[in-house]
């Protein structure tokens, strides 16, 4: 087995470990990368057909790109698609930063959505190399009632026995490729042949790394057309993938308030 | 199973608070060019704020907590490639009350870095985190002395801070691959040699990470399958997991455990069905169709006849506890091993280690972070393997409610196997289910069924003591249920008065279902006047050798003071005719198993007295089987 064999053995454990322990789960389907990929994995698990319900949490600020894929695919895999939209940004907490206070609107739709669907368990493709504050998650990471993370008392988690027991009111968050890398999840699409927005590639020299809001997300300076391009580009950069996430940016803790509050 | 679902090397970072963890690590991966700039850049700007020469540790200390007060809250986990190798780092706090995650980050450990600081040396942290690497069985440790440069580089401070973390190593029969001397601020020896270490001859902490050997392969190990979930595809079964360790082919022929019952693999299913292989190895998820249509439940583990794994329901075992309120024998709790879950009794804490000096003692109450050898029952059969084993049914968690209170391994070595007194040794395995039998009811439940039919006087203390027992014996895990008028005669016994017939009926009754009860593995405590010999005599009968009676001897001008019911008064003023010990005679047992008077003792010694006699008869005794 390769490295990727593991993380994908590793991932689909995960999945096959929520749908047995977790009552209500859902998956977080962004339409971005990890996501797909993440969506592709649990394809794998369960032979073919997800057993839980796919969810995307509506902005109304991404791209059409991303709508239109999202539709196709919905239909072409046969998803039990839920989509959830987000209250007005005059609704977020004034005192974050402005585009962090954008970002929290997602953070409220989901809440929304899982106080009306009920969910005990979101699945959501966050990765530890995105951000240090997400390096710290565990792969089952409990969450309040109202959504929010407690840095400071997170279970441990032994071998491969993850903490799926909560006492009702709680709802847990499972990242089952929490331990990819950003070139993993591309390598695993090239491999995998899995279909992506195309965004992602070069268009009059530029392209999305990481895709958000409209409103959030600039592309960067590239010539990678292909899957394989981008890989090589990757290989060779040094900048790093939110670079061009401005909420990451606003302030020092500007983005470990809105994990806490219970962003992605 | 981590190391090999995982790429690459996972490093803990252990040792005791400031002694430089996030700040080597920080270092490592500045100099080895893993940092994106702007990673660099946010470090510099985090210093200049907080008025700081560069610190390396704020990359990792990433909650603005952290960064105020300078610690790190919860393992962090980095990535870096080097020389063809990859590294996942974890940097696991060093204060006392995040022990929890330096556990939760060491468990998915291959290998550790312990630090210790050259000016403060040896502390407690570095040796509870030294035991803790052992208890998680990881024995690839490379200590580093760190901050050298507080202690002017010297050579003689370094050698004998290195001589005390070898010789407490040595006592958990621990050896360090190297030991490292550095000054992590400043970069000394960190991946380069430097001029003012300059009497140290052997590795840098780069190179000494060349020196780490991968663990032997899992897929030479015997093949297990603990079954996550049984999926339906059409009409087909798949019994879907993760292969933990050995490999496995389409043919095979296999056991599953605990059920004993015996199958082959039809087909080794993975999706797309056209990626479906022939066999599979340790370390796959994957899905096995078996050529029987059995009925296979989470937790059973598949594995091939001849290597399969131990079935016990007794087992010694090592933990560490991370509960908040402290453990004891006794506790009833659940365990995790493999994919099965059970109720489990901590039946005796046989010793309690010290971190600091490695004593054992005699157990008794573990605190939290302490470690422990203890004594585990389940009421069914655990599926468990021989520690050096394939691991992942040699570990376990314990949960307390909703919590994760405790991490361990299994230690089999004083006890059997318990599949071939289960199964018939002269066929071996045989796939037909059989009736329950009397014996695998009381192996399930870890005690013997029978009957405790008190007997006394009314206000003798039969219902209080019948109560209190049940609770005392439900506690530690017993099954156990008591029989009295308020539940008998509201139903099965709705049609009897109290004519002299009824009572007897009523007795009789009592009798024959307090001895299906105990058929049926349960311990049943009845508590009725029950005044004649004779009918005691037909409810011993019917239980055969279950029955023990229990005499409360209680005189009857004590039970009259006490007249809990008001029932003496009554019965005085000629309310209640026929009341046993005042207008109806009591035939006192003459050879009785049990005789208590609460008159001459207090409730909870007669408690404490029925609990030692139950103890002493039901238990099953845990060498016996």
């Amino acid at each position: 087995m390769d490295s990727l064999d593991r993380l994908e053995a590793e991932s689909i454990y995960i999945l096959r470990e929520t749908h047995s322990q977790i009552r209500r789960p859902a998956l977080l389907w962004s339409i971005g990368k990890d996501s797909n990929v993440l969506l592709w994995l649990a394809r794998k698990a369960f032979f073919g057909r997800i057993p839980f319900p796919v969810v995307h949490v509506d902005t109304g600020r991404k791209f059409p790109e991303m709508y239109a894929f999202r539709d196709r695919y919905a239909r072409e895999w046969g998803l039990d698609l839920t989509i959830g939209d987000c209250p007005p940004v005059e609704e977020m907490d004034p005192s974050l930063p402005p585009a962090a206070r954008s970002a929290a609107r997602k953070t409220e739709g989901l809440r929304r959505l899982i106080a009306s669907q009920g969910y005990t368990g979101v699945i959501a493709g966050i990765r530890r190399d995105e951000q240090a504050i997400r390096a710290k998650e565990r792969i089952f990471s409990p969450r309040s009632a109202t959504g929010e993370w407690d840095v400071r008392d997170q279970p441990p988690e032994f071998w491969d026995h993850y903490k799926t027991e909560f006492p009702p009111g709680t709802h847990v968050r499972i990242h089952p490729i929490l331990d990819w890398t950003e070139l993993d999840v591309w390598r695993y699409a090239a491999r995998e042949g899995i279909p992506l927005v195309d965004l992602y590639f070069a268009r009059d020299g530029k392209r999305y790394r990481s895709l958000g809001d409209q409103d959030i997300t600039s592309p960067v300076a590239s010539q990678a057309t292909t899957i394989e391009q981008v890989i090589a580009e990757l290989e060779a950069t040094r900048e790093s993938e939110r670079a061009g996430r401005a909420m990451d940016h606003e302030s020092e803790d500007a983005f470990e308030r809105l994990r806490a509050a219970g962003y992605m | 199973m981590m190391a090999e679902s995982e790429p690459g090397f996972g490093l803990v970072v252990a040792g005791h608070v400031d002694h430089g963890k996030s700040t080597l690590i920080g270092r490592l991966l500045y100099e080895l060019d893993a940092l994106p700039p702007e990673a660099r850049a946010r470090v510099e700007a985090a210093s200049t704020r907080r008025g700081r020469p560069l610190e390396w540790a704020f990359l990792l200390d990433a909650f603005q907590a952290e960064r105020d007060q300078g610690v790190t809250i919860d393992s962090s986990r980095v990535r870096f490639h080097h020389d063809g190798q990859s590294y996942r780092i974890i940097d696991a706090p060093g204060h006392r009350e995040f022990i929890t995650n330096m556990v939760a980050g060491a468990a998915d450990a291959d290998a550790a870095l312990l630090l210790v600081d050259a000016a403060d040396g040896v502390r407690e942290q570095t040796r509870r985190h030294a035991s803790l690497l052992h208890l998680l069985g990881l024995s690839q440790i490379i200590v580093v002395v760190n901050k050298m440069d507080l202690v002017n580089h010297d050579q003689s401070r370094f050698a004998a801070i290195a001589d005390e973390v070898r010789s407490y190593l040595g006592e958990l029969g621990l050896t360090p691959l190297t030991v490292v001397p550095v000054a992590a601020a400043t970069g000394a020896n960190v991946t380069q040699p430097a001029a003012t270490l300059a009497w140290h001859h052997g590795d840098t902490v780069l190179s000494a990470l060349a020196r780490l050997t991968a663990k032997p392969s899992l897929a030479d190990q015997p093949f297990r399958l603990p079954v996550q979930h049984v999926y339906r595809v059409g009409e087909r079964r798949l019994l879907a997991g993760r292969v933990t360790s050995g490999k496995i082919k389409r043919g095979d022929p296999v056991v599953l455990s605990p059920s004993n019952r015996l199958s082959a693999v039809a087909a080794v299913e993975t999706w797309p069905p056209e990626t479906s292989p022939a066999e599979a190895m340790a370390g796959q998820s994957i899905a096995l169709e078996l050529t029987d249509d059995l009925f296979v439940e989470r937790g059973e583990v598949v594995s091939h006849e001849a290597d399969a794994p131990m079935e016990t329901n007794v087992f010694a075992a090592r933990l560490v506890w991370l509960g908040q309120r402290p453990l004891e024998a006794g506790d009833g709790l659940t365990i995790k091993l493999g994919t099965a879950r059970h109720p489990v009794i901590v039946e005796a804490v046989r010793a309690r280690i010290d971190p600091d000096t490695l004593a054992r003692d005699a157990g008794g109450i573990v605190s939290r972070h302490g470690i422990a050898e203890v004594l585990l029952r389940t009421p069914a059969m655990a599926v468990v393997e021989m520690a050096g084993g394939p691991p992942a049914l040699a570990r376990f968690v314990l949960l307390d409610g909703f919590d994760v209170v405790a991490g361990g391994t299994v230690d089999m070595h004083d006890y059997p196997d318990q599949r071939l007194s289960i199964t018939r040794r002269s066929s071996n395995l045989t796939p037909v289910l059989h009736k329950v039998t009397a014996d695998m009811r009381v192996r399930q439940k870890g005690h013997q069924g029978g009957v405790l039919w008190f007997t006394g006087l009314s206000g003798s203390g039969k219902s209080t003591l019948a109560i209190a027992l049940e609770q005392a014996l439900f506690r530690r895990g017993y099954h156990v249920y008591v029989l009295d008028g308020d539940n008998v005669r509201a139903g099965l016994n709705s049609n009897l008065g109290f004519t002299p017939e009824d009572r007897a009926e009523n007795i009789r009754r009592v009798g024959e279902v307090a001895a299906l009860f105990a058929d049926a593995g349960e311990i049943v405590i009845s508590a009725f006047i029950s005044p004649y010999r004779a009918d005691r005599e037909r409810a011993r009968q019917a239980a055969g050798s279950r029955f023990h009676e229990v005499h409360l001897s209680t005189d009857v001008t004590v039970c009259e003071e006490r007249d809990p019911k008001g029932l003496y008064a009554r019965a005085r003023r000629g309310e209640i005719a026929d009341f046993t010990g005042i207008s109806a005679p009591y035939e006192a047992p003459d050879s009785a198993e049990l005789v208590l008077d609460t008159a001459s003792a207090s409730i909870d010694h007669c408690l404490e007295t029925l609990v030692e006699y139950v103890t002493t008869r039901f238990r099953l005794d845990s060498r016996s089987d």
